[in-house]
């Protein structure tokens, strides 16, 4: 099942020529600087914004095709949306929001109590919309988006407008409900931290064209775009807990085919985490070190070496079984070990620097 | 008869407001400008046309005379037609300002929903510029009881049926021995206008508050 749009339109300023084809459910990411582009998807999918031409088909289903003629009214598209401002309807209360959609739509699978519980709103009901945070209103705007069944849900950055405490309050609910309600989902955002916990797939916009498409593991460790390129650049990789180990007071996790060890986690077992690994904490080695605190000594191959002039130094993409680990070091480093592409090489990480995201 | 010309003169003025803050259509200046011409023109003129327009042998008062025996020419009615055109662009005025600021980004939120756009009016938008509809209906009402030109021109004086506060208090001016009565209805006069002054305030306030503004 897949989620595939094209679009084409033309500002005064910029041209957007965009098209990408993800699977769905999951959560497709639109990460890219503002301007690029990535509001204009969103409104034309939900119907907001006529493009010059645009198709948009989800699991097999055309929602909107200029060619074909096919151009519904937001209101009969079934596609909910979540503002960077909420919208909530000041005159109403939480709940009355809460259903608005809810009774302008068929019964579908979304349940007015689940959706309650999920966001943790069930204090909220009875408040005004102008009583409450900036991360509970964004809450209780999801919940009411969710509730008119839709097919597809579009968020706009949502946390846009929110500090980093509301953020970081809101992100876990986002986990939750991604699990809970298997729904494609555009989400826009132009912060990394978002795209880390939540993205299954990335979408990467400059300037009205799509730089990368693919997986957010696959795109995250891509040295060729401009994500790998960053200072903060490093290797996501989604991983299930496998064991926990109190008396040595760590956790091993598994994912893209390699086993990682970060400090105990407070989770059950089975139970999926995303880890980030910065580029700048791992250090490479020929052969194996003995005596040494690192806990990770993970073997791969070298798939691709990037020179980054400017920062004097160089960007290596290391293949797993089933994944990719990117690592930082100096020009001096690939020539003394010999690292070139199809080399076996051993990636050393610390567990405390390993970034266990979602928890 | 105030009571009526505002509850007549409002729902029309509400629609007025809508199509001027959202449509963009030729003619939208003309409409903009014969709303607003009674506010210009000298009331006694605005008189004078409604009883060319309406008027027993006016194009539309014939009509209406000819079908349903309605006749407006120096009735309740007709004071109340007066009163409703001296103040509908006091009402549009009021209505269309907070129809400008509503901010059409909660349309566009209840469009995503589901909502229709009648749907969307009744529900969204005029609930969140009904305090201006209010003030413009309290704002209306308080000229109503003040309008003279214009309903002595059109539904005359008479007492009981089409007189209105000043034009009470002209009469009892013009007779010998009046001015008790006249000052007695200028407090009346005075009273009224403040307190609908101070309603629509309050009223306004009130509202503002539970929407959070």
């Amino acid at each position: 099942m897949s989620l595939a749009l094209r679009l084409r339109h033309r500002f005064p300023s910029v041209q957007i020529d965009i098209a990408f084809d993800t699977p769905t459910p999951g959560v497709t990411v639109l990460f890219g600087p503002s301007g690029a582009g990535k509001s204009t998807v969103i409104a034309a999918v939900a119907g907001l914004l006529r493009p010059d031409t645009c198709r948009v088909e989800v699991d097999g289903q055309v929602i909107a095709d200029t060619e074909a003629g096919i151009w519904l009214p937001p209101e009969r598209r079934r596609i909910g949306m979540v503002f960077q401002d909420a919208r909530l309807f000041p005159h109403m209360s939480v709940a009355t929001n809460l259903r608005f959609g809810a009774r302008r739509s068929a019964p579908g699978p979304v349940q007015f109590d689940e959706v309650v519980d999920l966001l943790g709103i069930g204090a909220l009901l009875a408040r005004r919309p102008h009583t409450l945070s900036g991360g509970e209103r964004q809450r209780v705007a999801i919940g009411r988006a969710l509730l008119a069944q839709p097919r597809l849900l579009l968020m706009d950055e949502p946390l846009a407008s929110l500090d980093s405490a509301r953020k970081a309050e809101i992100l876990p609910y986002l986990t939750r409900l991604k699990t809970a309600l298997r729904l494609p989902v555009i989400y826009v955002t132009h912060a990394l931290d978002e795209v880390a916990q939540l993205a299954d797939s990335l979408v990467l916009i400059e300037a009205g064209r799509v730089m990368g498409s693919g997986s957010v593991s696959e795109i995250a460790a891509r040295t060729d775009l401009p994500l790998a390129q960053r200072d903060d650049a490093g290797a996501l990789v989604l991983c299930r807990i496998m064991a926990h180990d109190v008396a040595r007071e760590l956790t091993r996790l598994e994912g893209g085919g390699a086993a990682f060890w970060v400090p105990l986690l407070d989770a059950p077992l089975q139970e999926e985490r995303r880890i980030r690994i910065p580029a700048r904490e791992v250090i490479l080695a020929g052969k194996p070190p003995d005596a040494i605190s690192v806990h990770n000594i993970v073997p791969g191959t070298i798939r691709r070496v990037t020179a980054e002039a400017a920062r004097r130094s160089m960007l290596v993409e290391i293949a797993l079984p089933s994944g990719v680990l990117l690592s930082r070091v100096t020009p001096d480093a690939v020539a003394r070990l010999g690292l070139s592409p199809g080399a076996g090489i051993l990636a050393l990480i610390k567990s405390t620097s390993i970034e266990v995201l979602g928890s | 008869m105030a009571a009526r010309a505002v509850s007549s003169g409002l729902p029309l003025a509400v629609l007025t407001a809508w199509v001027l803050v959202r449509y963009r259509f030729p003619g939208r200046s003309l409409l903009n400008a014969l709303v607003h011409l009674p506010m210009v023109l000298p009331p006694v003129v605005t008189g004078w046309l409604l009883l060319i327009i309406f008027g027993v042998r006016g194009p539309i008062g014939v009509l209406l005379y000819d079908w349903f025996g309605v006749r407006l020419v120096f009735t309740t009615a007709g004071a109340s037609l007066a009163c409703a055109a001296m103040t509908f662009p006091v009402m549009v005025r009021a209505v269309r300002l907070s129809l400008e600021t509503a901010d059409p980004a909660f349309e566009q939120a209840a469009r995503t929903l589901g909502a229709g756009r009648l749907d969307r009016l009744f529900n969204v938008t005029l609930p969140l510029a009904s305090p201006g509809i209010l003030v413009g209906g309290i704002v209306g009402y308080a000229t109503c009881l003040g309008e003279f030109g214009a309903v002595i021109t059109f539904a005359a004086n008479i007492p009981g049926q089409t007189q209105t506060l000043p034009l009470a208090i002209y009469t009892a001016l013009q007779v010998p021995g009046g001015e008790a009565k006249a000052a007695e209805l200028s407090m009346v006069s005075v009273t009224l206008a403040l307190v609908g002054l101070l309603l629509s305030e309050w009223v306004g306030k009130r509202i503002n508050t539970a929407l959070g503004r």
